[in-house]
């Protein structure tokens, strides 16, 4: 009666309940990272300090709005992936599931609002 | 049988156990900055929203943003960010099962340390 084989009935019963999607995905978001992160220290660093109109003028522009907003996506992605796997380090049980919720709300919706916010500047 | 000495039995040995060294310790600040960098990041967030809402909003976030605590606070975590980086590259190196020998792997460890403080340095005298 084995209609299941054994590999399937394997699946998703290991210690990481997955295959390794999240290591990919934390590869994938660090080589992407890579590259917007110069970007963005040098374009954020460079209008920190400037004065409200500067600001607003400065993320009405493409190349800064884009790099930024592509910034916060990835980053913010990469980072509730990484919390991800220190909470299923350290902490086991309800609060490994209440932590990781937590973080994934905080993640999507701080990406969300900076998001808006370079829109709102940029149209 | 199987909850004999249950809760006393002996763990596996943890940091407490070894000697720290430059490998294990460069692991454990990739960790550290990566978390840390949340409160640079909802800082960020929170000044360009107040950029986005209007002049007096942006005064508040900026001013404490660029404020001496601020400053503090954006200059660890360039460092920081700095550091995680070059410490991603490692691992984006050791990923393709290169550079695991003792002496390279060290080598790897002070490339990350003392080009994290460069990175910073540079880029701090950039930004100026």
């Amino acid at each position: 009666m084995a209609f299941l084989t054994d590999r399937k009935r394997a699946i998703g019963w290991g210690a990481a309940k997955s295959g390794t999607e999240h290591f990919w995905a934390m590869k994938k978001s660090s080589v992407a990272l890579l590259i917007l992160i110069p970007f963005f220290v040098f374009t954020f660093g460079g209008i920190l300090g400037s004065s409200f109109e500067e600001v607003q003028a400065y993320y009405a522009r493409p190349f800064p709005a884009i790099v930024a907003a592509l910034t916060l996506i990835v980053g913010f992605k990469h980072f509730n992936d990484g919390f991800q796997t220190l909470v299923e380090d350290y902490v086991h049980g309800v609060w490994e599931k209440i932590l990781i919720l937590g973080m994934t709300c905080i993640s999507y919706g701080a990406a969300a609002v900076g998001v808006f916010a370079i829109a709102k500047m940029a149209l | 049988m199987a909850d004999v000495n249950r809760g006393k039995r002996p763990l596996s040995p943890h940091l407490q156990i070894y000697r720290p060294q430059l490998t294990s310790v460069t692991s454990i600040l990739t960790r550290i900055t990566g978390n840390a960098l949340i409160v640079a990041s909802v800082l960020i967030v929170w000044w360009l929203l107040a950029a986005s809402t209007g002049p007096g909003y942006f005064a508040v976030a900026d001013g404490f943003v660029t404020s001496w605590f601020g400053d503090i606070v954006m200059f660890l975590s360039l460092w920081a960010l700095w550091y995680h980086t070059l410490a991603g590259v490692r691992h984006l190196i050791w990923d393709n099962a290169k550079m695991l020998e003792i002496d390279r792997a060290e080598m790897l460890g002070w490339i990350v340390v003392i080009g994290s403080g460069v990175l910073t340095v540079l880029s701090v005298i950039i930004l100026w």
